[in-house]
């Protein structure tokens, strides 16, 4: 039962994947902007042009230019990056861990802070505190997250500048490193002298992304823990000699999280799409930054690689998502 | 001796000078059954929430006292109240299809009481859980135990509230409606468990109901309620032979008869509501509290 949802799952994220991936490679296609014309100097010949459009492949229709490619891709081959001319999956693979660990880094900021925001708000709900986190919250909800990337760069790295604002780690402590997910392994290595200088550097984009994500979160599950606080099975635990904290931790909370859940997953594929900006802010050596290179040098496989890669951890996210909802739902397991 | 002992308790609509509650005084003997009846909105429920501790927020005491085997409960920290509500009172529930927390098993939620609040052990608390469980009559503890609410009937529920409620010997036990939402058939094996339940146990019994045929069945004593109003106190067996207010009698006059199913009911007369209306609007007349 669980394997064939499973497999359902696996097969209708090929599907979508498959149809992301014609509709960037047609649209990058169609819209105006010639990589070609990129790369020749001004006065090449149109003989020129050509050997050079037959070099990559781009004299050929759009649908034989998409076949082309889409076999490649089967084999593992994503093509050749056409500014750098290296190959596409292994540029992409190099900058994902970076993404990753500061999508997470985020992600876990905001549930930490949206958490305690909503906690503290049913906690004293009701009161003045409450009316103040609502504020704060809507204030947090209005400003896009590159906002408060240019906020935090003039507090932090003008102003008072207690953290670094460019880059992911000081460039002199990279050969330090064995792979490319510098954070897990200062973590695992126990180097935190490695790990303090990567969190100097990545807190700063990390709540740029998680504040807008932190307020929806504080938002949504502060509702639904008020809701919950005046079912009966709440009132049930009070008349056993429970107090508030423990009622709200221990009776509502992992009801009222579940909404908040499948929230989480949708906002984080959002959050992975907002490191793109905040990449670029920040100088941040990630994939985002690097999409904005190939968009403006019209690399087309290295768009086409990036947003693959997007495509399939937005599923991969909404994937867990299902299952954590799973595990959290008794009633869900035997359905 | 009354273990439970309620004085002059008025409940105000939080912020104003509407009353919920009149002056309302009870006393509740230990392992005596006393019936609160009442119309929708007399105020019955009220008085079980007021003395577990669980009045909603829009709600308010103005004054009064509750005391529980001589201690006052309004006067007391509220986090010692709780605690000692925990230990000495507990809830029968009205809606066991709401009453339990959904993603929790059983287990716990029968013995988190006894850890948490008693500090008993765990074994000895989960040796309880099956014990308990056996006396309202489930045959397979263990499994029920291990269960989900959700995998479980709404009259199985509802036997597991009840043992829940027993389960950490309390000396009173409030018992809000605990079959108006079950199934009629249901219902009578439900009122008979509570009853037999209570008669082993000894527990005193707060029992609250708008249904004077179920007051007749378990109850020695009752309480009429009037728009929070105590409008006849009294002994069971007297009260059905000869009600003393007129709203009591019009009310046993509503009663549907099992021996006469097809007989016209008889609403209450609007006299006797008139009639029991003005002695509420006299009480909040007297009433002095600022």
């Amino acid at each position: 039962m669980f394997l064939r949802r499973f497999l359902t799952r696996i097969a209708t994220t090929l599907v979508t994947l498959f149809g992301v991936a014609v509709i960037v490679f047609v649209v990058i296609r169609v819209v105006p902007g010639d990589p070609i014309a990129m790369m020749l100097p001004p006065g090449a010949t149109d003989a020129d042009i050509a050997r050079l459009q037959a070099l990559y492949g781009l004299d050929k229709s759009i649908p034989q230019q998409f076949v082309i490619w889409l076999g490649g891709v089967l084999h593992g081959d994503f093509g050749t990056s056409i500014t750098t001319r290296q190959p596409v999956l292994g540029l992409v693979l190099s900058r994902l861990p970076a993404t990753l660990e500061l999508s997470i880094m985020a992600l876990v900021i905001a549930v930490v802070l949206g958490g305690l925001m909503a906690l503290t708000g049913t906690r004293l709900r009701d009161t003045r505190t409450e009316g103040a986190i609502d504020v704060a919250n809507g204030m947090a909800l209005s400003v896009p997250d590159f906002l408060w990337g240019l906020v935090l760069i003039l507090m932090f790295g003008v102003l008072w500048p207690v953290f670094s604002i460019s880059g992911r780690v000081s460039p002199a402590l990279v050969p330090q490193f064995h792979t490319d997910f510098f954070l897990f392994e200062s973590v695992l290595r126990l180097r935190f002298d490695l790990w303090l200088d990567l969190v100097g550097h990545m807190l700063m984009p990390a709540v740029a992304l998680a504040i807008p994500l932190a307020a929806i979160i504080g938002q949504l599950l502060k509702q639904s823990l008020k809701e919950t606080m005046h079912l009966d099975y709440v009132t049930l635990a009070r008349t056993k000699g429970y107090g508030e904290n423990h009622v709200i931790t221990h009776e509502a909370l992992r009801n009222a999280i579940l909404p908040t859940l499948t929230l989480i997953g949708v906002q984080f594929t959002f959050l992975i799409g907002g490191t793109v900006i905040i990449e670029r802010l920040f100088s941040y050596e990630g994939l985002g930054n690097m999409a904005i290179d190939a968009v403006i040098n019209r690399d087309l496989p290295l768009i086409q690689g990036i947003v693959l890669l997007f495509a399939l951890l937005f599923t991969l996210v909404n994937l867990c998502v299902d299952l954590l909802y799973a595990v959290l739902n008794p009633r869900l397991r035997h359905a | 001796m009354s273990f439970l002992k309620i004085r002059n308790l008025s409940v105000v609509l939080r912020g104003t000078r509407h009353r919920l509650l009149r002056d309302v005084s009870l006393d509740v003997a230990a392992t005596e059954v006393m019936g609160l009846v009442g119309e929708s909105g007399a105020g019955k429920s009220m008085i079980g929430k007021a003395v577990l501790g669980i009045l909603p927020r829009s709600a308010q005491v103005v004054s009064g006292t509750i005391e529980m085997d001589g201690v006052d409960l309004l006067s007391m920290d509220p986090r010692r109240r709780r605690a000692l509500i925990g230990r000495q009172a507990a809830l029968i529930p009205q809606d066991p299809l709401t009453a339990l927390n959904p993603s929790r098993r059983i287990r716990p939620q029968i013995t988190d009481r006894l850890v948490d609040i008693l500090g008993w052990d765990r074994a000895r608390a989960n040796t309880r859980a099956e014990e308990i469980l056996h006396e309202v009559h489930i045959a397979a503890p263990e499994r029920v135990l291990g269960s989900y609410p959700h995998e479980l009937s709404g009259g199985m529920r509802q036997r597991i509230l009840i043992a829940s409620a027993f389960a950490a010997e309390p000396r009173l036990i409030v018992a809000d409606e605990p079959t108006t939402a079950l199934d009629v058939t249901v219902q009578k094996q439900i009122l008979k468990l509570i009853h037999e339940m209570q008669a082993q146990h000894g527990t005193a019994l707060l029992f609250v109901t708008h249904d004077l045929g179920v007051v007749a069945k378990i109850c020695q004593r009752l309480t009429v309620l009037y728009g929070g109003l105590v409008v006849e106190e009294a002994d069971v067996r007297a009260f059905f032979r000869a009600p003393v207010h007129a709203y009591s009698r019009a009310l046993l006059a509503a009663t549907p008869r099992h021996s006469d199913p097809d007989a016209d009911l008889t609403p209450v007369p609007e006299a006797v509501i008139a009639a029991v209306q003005d002695q509420v609007l006299a009480a909040d007349r007297s009433w002095t509290h600022a």
